[in-house]
């Protein structure tokens, strides 16, 4: 057992200030944990969003030490000691108490999005897809929604102004998504480049520095996005030639270095 | 006079989880005024930590599977006691479901033929789980949330019902909650509702379960009179992480034993081959040699007995514990990396990789696992028509883990994703006919309503009374000692006397600070629902006279066909007091009956 002092911030939109708790550390505890105690012992009202406690849901983001981290997967023991531990909420949305603040800017974006439009199955009404050709949307779809990348992202962070009409990493790895989705027919580039704000982004990088689910927000998402907005042709039919193309050709190179299915035979196979 | 916000609807879904969001997706798409209230933000609800797949009899990896077995392996798995109409339609209209979801924009793995590829779990015949490598709950949830915007339905996030409401002649008209980060009240007002709350699982001190499975929607239906059923069927996950204490009760994903993992006592010993029970002696392999083959081949194999049912695998497991042949921290080896390469694992089951490295720090590639039983699963809940998912009073309809009845006394892993789409759907199906044709108004009593609110507001204002974390400290302690995974009728007895005592304390429990965003208030009002589905819980237990699935009586070890033919059915009688009834099992017709008996194949 360690002695550690938790400095929380505790307030609500009226303004706050930042409270210690002196505790103490078992083995192999979380921050979410010692939260949980000081919750359960001296402030049972103090708010903080959590659910599943293993990295899974993305409710728990918090400012730890001045960085986004989910509390439920940060150990105390990578913490430094000496000093009180800091907790803030994130700093680019609204507060409502405490750790909890108002992301339903996130919500909202996601609602401007046009929406997964697939084209038609096969005859026996289902589709076929390849594995190597799903795998980019699967890697942005491990997104848990922690938003710790819109927290980070300076375009929102120190900009309020912006929100209105920028996206924010979280949305253009859904984006990204939905352009490289095997059955998707959705052309949303224009959308991209005119509403959301592709452009104000300068590749900073924070934002994949900071996700939890280690998705290449930048190099995998905002820098294909960013090519093919800027892209001048808008002809539909070489659009979605290309997005064919582009796959045989990733097809191809990934299949060069890609593993063996380390899957057992199955005999309908 | 207290105040609240008043909103009118067609269908109300309280809950966000696989099952509220697909009943809501159906109401709104039959053109139904629709809205989902929940307790967290959309996409956090219990159904996005599902990791290991989602049950389907597609046959894509196995030709030879189809419903037929897949039914089949749900009742035995089930040990008799489930319902035949409701794992008759979740086997057949599953695979259904599931392809549903692709069309939605769901990325499942693949075949190498591009199918949806499936892998093997406990209880299932055949490789059957439609999956993403270890986090299928999340890509169920997300494409469901993301179908749900883009049919424009209404979600009051962070919103808690506290209680339903009848009009003057009894049907479901109404729900009383508020809004956690403001404190506001509200009443909405619906001509169908339905309940997908999930589990109960967090009045036990070590489970699976988050803070939001406090068992409301179970509550809620018991106190509006619907029937509840089997709350003795508890599941007891076999594997949950026992070390660092500050994580004991995580899942470990059977997924680890489908693809390859086996169990070890602290002496080396693959003991599990020395629990086979009687009825899977014919299709669990005996030794180890035949068990390790049948990853490669199905059909000239027996399945490894760490596949069986998950009641099987935690009794063992605790019984292994008990005779001193555990580890250092009460558990026993789960064991992968010395069966599978570290890329394997590492592709399969990213997300386990991640959670014993990171809060472990022990690396699965490397090393076995210390795991032990953890509370997970309640397959009881509200009765409900299976076609339609009414519960047993008009107005409220149940889909989910709230409802009772498919999963008899043991539920097979995979089963439940599969059961959200079926009985979500069904439930919104159901609830969209009822309000079509429902002629009645949806008035509700305003004074009841005042009094709900003064009722969850007292603790803000009473000084110097209990704190809740206290009180649900003692229930989890309560639950985990004496109604955990070995029970005992004077154990059982006791629980009840302590549950009884616990609920004393309510009227005293006081809460600091304001009615916005605070958990020590959301707690209190938590309360009064874990207590009453405890309650439930326990008295099933003492009544189930016999060791069935989930529930294991010590003083009773084996199972008996006379209660095999019954279900134990809660409900509030004149007084308001909750009695169990044993009810007959509706009889199962002979054509499915005869699936039963079918060999393996
Ligand atoms: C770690 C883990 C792994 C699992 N893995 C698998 C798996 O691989 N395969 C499988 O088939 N099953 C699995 N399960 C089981 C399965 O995930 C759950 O049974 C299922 O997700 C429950 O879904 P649901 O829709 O019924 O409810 P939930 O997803 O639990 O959602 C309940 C909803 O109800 C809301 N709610 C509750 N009470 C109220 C109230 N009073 N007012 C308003 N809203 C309320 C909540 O906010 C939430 O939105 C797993 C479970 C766990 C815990
Ligand atoms: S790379 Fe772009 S999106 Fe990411 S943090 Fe930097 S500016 Fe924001
Ligand atoms: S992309 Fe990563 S950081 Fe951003 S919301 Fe998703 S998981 Fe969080
Ligand atoms: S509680 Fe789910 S990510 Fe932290």
């Amino acid at each position: 057992m360690a002695d550690v002092v938790m400095r929380i911030w505790r307030g609500d939109s009226e303004g706050g200030e930042f409270q210690d708790f002196p505790t103490q550390v078992s083995e192999g505890e979380v921050v979410l944990d010692v939260v949980h105690r000081i919750q359960a012992e001296d402030a049972p009202d103090l708010a903080c969003r959590w659910n599943c406690k293993a990295g899974k849901c993305g409710s728990c983001s918090a400012e730890i030490n001045g960085l986004p981290h989910l509390m439920c997967m940060t150990r105390m023991d990578t913490l430094p000691t000496e000093e009180p531990v800091v907790i803030a909420p994130m700093k680019t949305f609204p507060i409502i108490r405490d750790l909890v603040t108002d992301v339903s800017f996130n919500y909202e974006m996601a609602r401007r999005l046009p929406p997964f439009a697939p084209k038609d199955p096969g005859p026996d009404g289902t589709y076929r897809m390849q594995q190597i050709d799903v795998e980019r949307g699967q890697e942005f779809r491990k997104c848990i929604e922690c938003f710790m990348c819109q927290d980070i992202c300076h375009v929102i962070r120190d900009h309020e102004e912006n929100k209105e009409h920028y996206a924010g990493p979280r949305l253009f790895i859904r984006y990204m998504e939905l352009e490289s989705h095997p059955l998707d027919t959705n052309d949303r580039r224009e959308l991209l480049r005119e509403e959301m704000g592709l452009g104000y982004c300068n590749i900073t990088k924070c934002c994949t520095e900071v996700c939890p689910e280690h998705i290449k927000i930048t190099d995998n998402a905002i820098i294909p996005l960013k090519e093919r907005v800027v892209d001048a042709s808008y002809d539909p039919v070489a659009w979605l030639g290309r997005k064919i193309l582009r796959r045989t050709k990733k097809t191809a190179t990934e299949a060069a270095n890609h593993r063996t299915d380390p899957k057992p035979v199955k005999a309908s196979q | 006079m207290a105040e609240y916000e008043q909103i009118d609807l067609d269908v109300v879904v309280i809950g966000a989880g696989g099952a509220g969001l697909r009943a809501a997706i159906e109401a709104k798409q039959r053109g139904l005024r629709t809205a989902i209230v929940c307790k967290s933000l959309l996409g956090k609800a219990h159904t996005v930590m599902a990791e290991g797949g989602a049950a389907a009899a597609m046959g894509n990896v196995w030709s030879e599977d189809n419903w037929k077995v897949h039914f089949r392996d749900t009742i035995r798995g089930g040990k008799m006691l489930g319902n035949w109409r409701m794992a008759q339609l979740h086997a057949q209209e599953s695979p259904d479901r599931i392809h549903e979801l692709e069309a939605w924009g769901a990325l499942f793995d693949r075949t190498k033929d591009g199918r949806i590829h499936q892998r093997d779990f406990g209880g299932h015949r055949y490789a059957r789980l439609a999956h993403v490598g270890d986090r299928t709950g999340l890509e169920l949830i997300r494409t469901l949330q993301q179908r749900a915007v883009a049919l424009d339905i209404d979600v009051f996030m962070e919103t808690k019902i506290l209680r339903l409401l009848k009009n003057p002649s009894g049907e479901v008209s109404g729900a009383v909650g508020y809004h956690r980060p403001t404190g506001k009240m509200v009443v909405f007002t619906a001509k169908a509702f339905v309940l997908a709350t999930g589990g109960i699982g967090r009045s036990w001190k070590y489970s699976t379960n988050s803070w939001e499975s406090t068992g409301d929607g179970h509550a809620l239906a018991l106190w509006a009179g619907a029937d509840i059923i089997d709350m003795e069927c508890m599941q007891f996950h076999p594997t949950g992480m026992v070390w660092p204490l500050s994580v004991r009760g995580l899942l470990v994903t059977e997924g680890v034993r489908g693809d390859g993992g086996i169990l070890r006592n602290s002496e080396g010993q693959r003991f599990m081959f020395n629990y086979i029970p009687e009825v899977f002696a014919a299709e669990t392999a005996d030794n180890e040699a035949e068990a390790d083959r049948w990853y490669e081949d199905h059909i000239n194999n027996r399945r490894p007995p760490e596949l069986l049912p998950r009641d099987e695998v935690a009794r063992s497991i605790n019984a292994e514990v008990k005779a001193g042949r555990g580890g250092p921290h009460g558990g026993v080896y789960l064991d992968i990396a010395s069966r599978r390469s570290s890329e394997f694992i590492q592709r399969q089951l990213p997300s386990m990789y991640h959670q014993f490295k990171e809060l472990a720090g022990v690396d699965i590639t490397k090393e076995a696992m210390e795991v032990g039983p953890t509370c997970h699963y309640i397959m009881g809940g509200i009765r409900v028509e299976p076609d339609t998912a009414a519960s047993t009073i008009p107005g409220l309809f149940a889909a989910g883990e709230v409802a009772g009845g498919l999963h008899g006394a043991n539920r097979l892993g995979g089963n439940s994703l599969s059961d959200l789409l079926v009985f979500g759907r069904r439930a919104g199906m159901g609830a969209s006919d009822y309000a079509d044709s429902r002629t009645s108004g949806t008035t509700v009593d305003s004074t009841e309503i005042e009094r709900i609110i003064d009722e969850a507001r007292a603790p803000l204002a009473r000084e110097g009374g209990e704190n809740p974390y206290d009180l649900q400290r003692d229930l989890q302690e309560t639950m985990q000692n004496l109604v955990g995974i070995i029970r005992t009728g004077t154990e059982l007895t006791q629980a009840l006397s302590e549950i009884d005592a616990l609920k004393e304390r309510v009227p005293n429990l006081s809460v600091n600070g304001g009615i916005a965003y605070n958990p020590g208030w959301n707690l209190a009002t938590d309360l009064p629902a874990m207590l009453s589905v405890c309650t439930m819980v326990t008295m099933g237990a003492i009544e189930r006279k016999e060791s069935r699935g989930g529930h294991t009586r010590d003083d009773y070890p084996k199972s008996d066909p006379a209660f095999g033919k019954i279900n134990f059915v809660q409900r509030l009688n004149g007084s308001g007091e909750c009695v169990v009834s044993p009810e007959p099992l509706p009889e199962m017709p002979d054509e499915l009956k005869a699936l039963l008996e079918e060999g393996a194949h």
